[in-house]
């Protein structure tokens, strides 16, 4: 930040440099001339910069009208104020707590189940010893994670379709009956687990695998010497080698632990599973876009972000506390 | 690297060929359970109408068919929509691409003043941010809505991808760029005849991330775009396969001469083949492009 470390590039054909206290008089006009030298530099920064604004800094102060009643006409200026009317409302609301159980549950349900399986997954590729074979497997797993989510649930609809979908046509085979998978409201955070897991769990070995490449091969010729099997040194050696990075995504994972990946729900919901899908960002979207209560949706997008925050500097905390670096 | 370590561990006793061979089975079912998925509607997309309406499980279909793909291009809806999203990507991808170069060229001078403040700014977006009615209102405001620029403008620069790219042209030595200088090249003319050049791989690799999200783009069309004739091919998926409309636009067809069902999973095949086609070409950069991410700001 300051004159007297300025390295780099630009600064070089500078002649004499600025030393500390000496020109303290001059900040100004320094401050100036460097202004006018690094103006190439300032004009590439001003599209980026506008588009911060105008595009992430405006609308956040446009979550003031969830303290209004806005009227679009009028503007967000224009409109009255209602305090707030809008979050009473929200938390009276017996949705509230239908939307709180939904998207707390698809977190817990993320956490548990979808957490462990990349790093399962990244040990048994670690473990694999013919280097082709590992590779050909990656590949595969990999793909998924490129398609849409309206791919992913298209691919599903067509597979557990009771008209004549492969798994029903095999289970009418079987036992005789058909299961409508996608208007059962209990198999509703099943299928969405198993979305996520096989369009995703490939992609997360990714991390885990740059991890385990890092172990030093010594520590594997140690504990043979001392008569470790392959399961030993598993426990041993690979798992605490990859702890660190596993503590973290833990915590980032935890940071978001909210979102629950709009799209993907948004897509699966439909009339007959509302009552367990509906998650408060396609609430935000029912409310707001189709309906047009504004101001309302506004506050509720507002709460889940607030949370959002909250969470997400708490998990940092606590990575801090954990003894690792932090992510911000 | 793990040449090395396997070579270390072998140790042919039998309860190591045993953990080897389960592993091996496992993994080889893992990757089967992910692809096979693709190669069934593949397949069925291309079956006749009678081995399809038979139902049963399809990988290599007896009799070979063209129709459904014949039916969904004798409509211009598919056509039209493929268009839009081949248009929002590649104009989009370079709109993102040009954008985060621009930003984080100087945001990697460490010396540059102001040059904190915005950081901070930037990663401060990725914690909070207006939420969808805001954010809606603003593009809506611009005079977005209904245009192909609404998929476009307002995803135009992702911070985290600026970031990583930042601290990638951190690395590049300044010693190349001051000889640009001193051969009077421009801060402009040294970040795209040195520094971009140099930085093709990670470049690429934000190009493709770029390109394949605005390729998957759906729900930004859902909420700016009304006009069906700018829909994306995403749309249009979820209206054929998901919403069940098996009718894509004006040609009617005769629903025992075509499945509805190899009819969408045509369309499935077309949403998903160009991801499919740069894939093998791209899969070399993005591991590697992978880990600039965990390279800390």
């Amino acid at each position: 930040m300051n004159a007297q470390i300025r390295t780099t590039g630009s600064s070089s054909s500078r002649p004499g440099g600025s030393t500390l206290g000496k020109e303290r008089v001059s900040r100004r006009s320094e401050w100036l001339r460097e202004l006018i030298k690094d103006k190439w530099m300032y004009a590439m920064l001003l599209p980026g910069v506008f588009f911060f604004i105008i595009f992430k800094y405006v609308p956040m102060y446009g979550v003031i009208i969830a303290f209004q009643d806005y009227q679009p006409f009028q503007g967000v200026l224009g409109s009255s104020w209602a305090g707030l009317k809008h979050f009473e409302r929200f938390f009276s609301e017996p949705q509230f707590w239908q939307l709180f159980r939904n998207t707390l549950l698809l977190a817990i349900y993320n956490i548990v189940f979808f957490f462990p399986l990349p790093i399962v997954l990244a040990l048994m590729l670690n473990e694999v010893r013919v280097e082709r074979f590992k590779r050909f497997v990656q590949t595969m797993i990999y793909i998924p994670h490129f398609v849409s989510w309206v791919v992913v649930v298209g691919v599903f609809y067509i597979i557990l379709t009771t008209e004549g979908g492969i798994i029903n046509e095999m289970l009418f085979a079987l036992t005789g009956h058909k299961i409508a998978f996608l208007l059962e409201p209990s198999w509703f955070r099943t299928i969405i687990m198993s979305q996520s897991i096989w369009k995703e769990v490939g992609w997360g070995t990714i991390i885990f695998l740059a991890a385990l490449s890092g172990v030093d091969v010594q520590l594997y010729e140690a504990a043979r010497m001392d008569g470790a099997n392959r399961l030993r040194q598993l426990w041993h050696i690979t798992l605490p080698a990859i702890r660190s990075t596993i503590v973290i995504l833990l915590i980032l994972r935890l940071g978001t632990f909210l979102d629950s990946g709009f799209e993907h729900i948004f897509l699966m919901l439909a009339p007959t599973n509302r009552d367990v899908g509906e998650v408060f960002d396609t609430y935000v979207y029912v409310k707001g876009l189709t309906q047009a209560q504004y101001s309302y949706s506004a506050a509720v997008g507002l709460f889940k972000s607030f949370i959002g925050l909250i969470l997400v500097l708490g998990a940092n905390w606590m990575a801090k506390k954990f003894g690792q670096e932090g992510v911000y | 690297m793990s040449q090395d370590q396997s070579y270390v561990r072998v140790d042919n006793t039998l309860g190591n060929k045993l953990f080897d061979g389960a592993n091996i089975i496992v993994l080889t079912i893992i990757a089967l359970v992910t692809v096979l998925p693709f190669i069934y509607i593949l397949a069925v997309s291309f079956t006749s109408p009678e081995e399809a309406a038979k139902g049963g499980f399809i990988l290599f279909p007896k009799s070979f068919s063209l129709s459904a793909y014949q039916y969904i291009f004798s409509t211009d809806t598919l056509m039209r929509s493929l268009l839009v999203s081949i248009y929002v990507t590649t104009l989009g991808t370079a709109i993102n691409l040009l954008l985060t170069c621009l930003m984080a060229y100087p945001l990697a001078k460490q010396t540059l003043r102001g040059r904190q403040p915005i950081l901070m700014a930037v990663l401060f977006t990725m914690l909070f941010s207006g939420g969808l009615i805001p954010t809606y209102f603003v593009v809506s405001g611009m005079g977005l809505t209904n245009t192909l620029w609404s998929l476009m403008i307002p995803n135009a620069i992702s911070a985290f991808n600026l970031i990583v790219l930042k601290n990638f042209f951190q690395q590049i030595p300044d010693g190349l760029e001051d000889s640009a200088r001193i051969d009077g090249c421009t801060d402009v003319g040294v970040l795209f005849r040195i520094v971009i050049p140099l930085s093709m791989p990670a470049i690429a690799t934000f190009g493709m991330f770029y390109a394949v999200s605005h390729w998957n783009q759906f729900f930004s069309a859902i909420i700016y775009i009304n006009d069906s004739d700018k829909w994306p091919v995403q749309v249009l998926l979820r209206e054929i396969v998901i919403l069940a409309q098996s009718r894509i636009g004006d040609t009617g067809f005769d629903e025992t001469a075509i499945q509805p069902q190899t009819i969408r999973m045509a369309v499935i095949v077309f949403a998903t083949i160009p991801i499919l086609l740069v894939y093998p070409f791209l899969q070399k950069h993005f591991a590697k492009g992978v880990m600039l991410g965990s390279v800390k700001g």
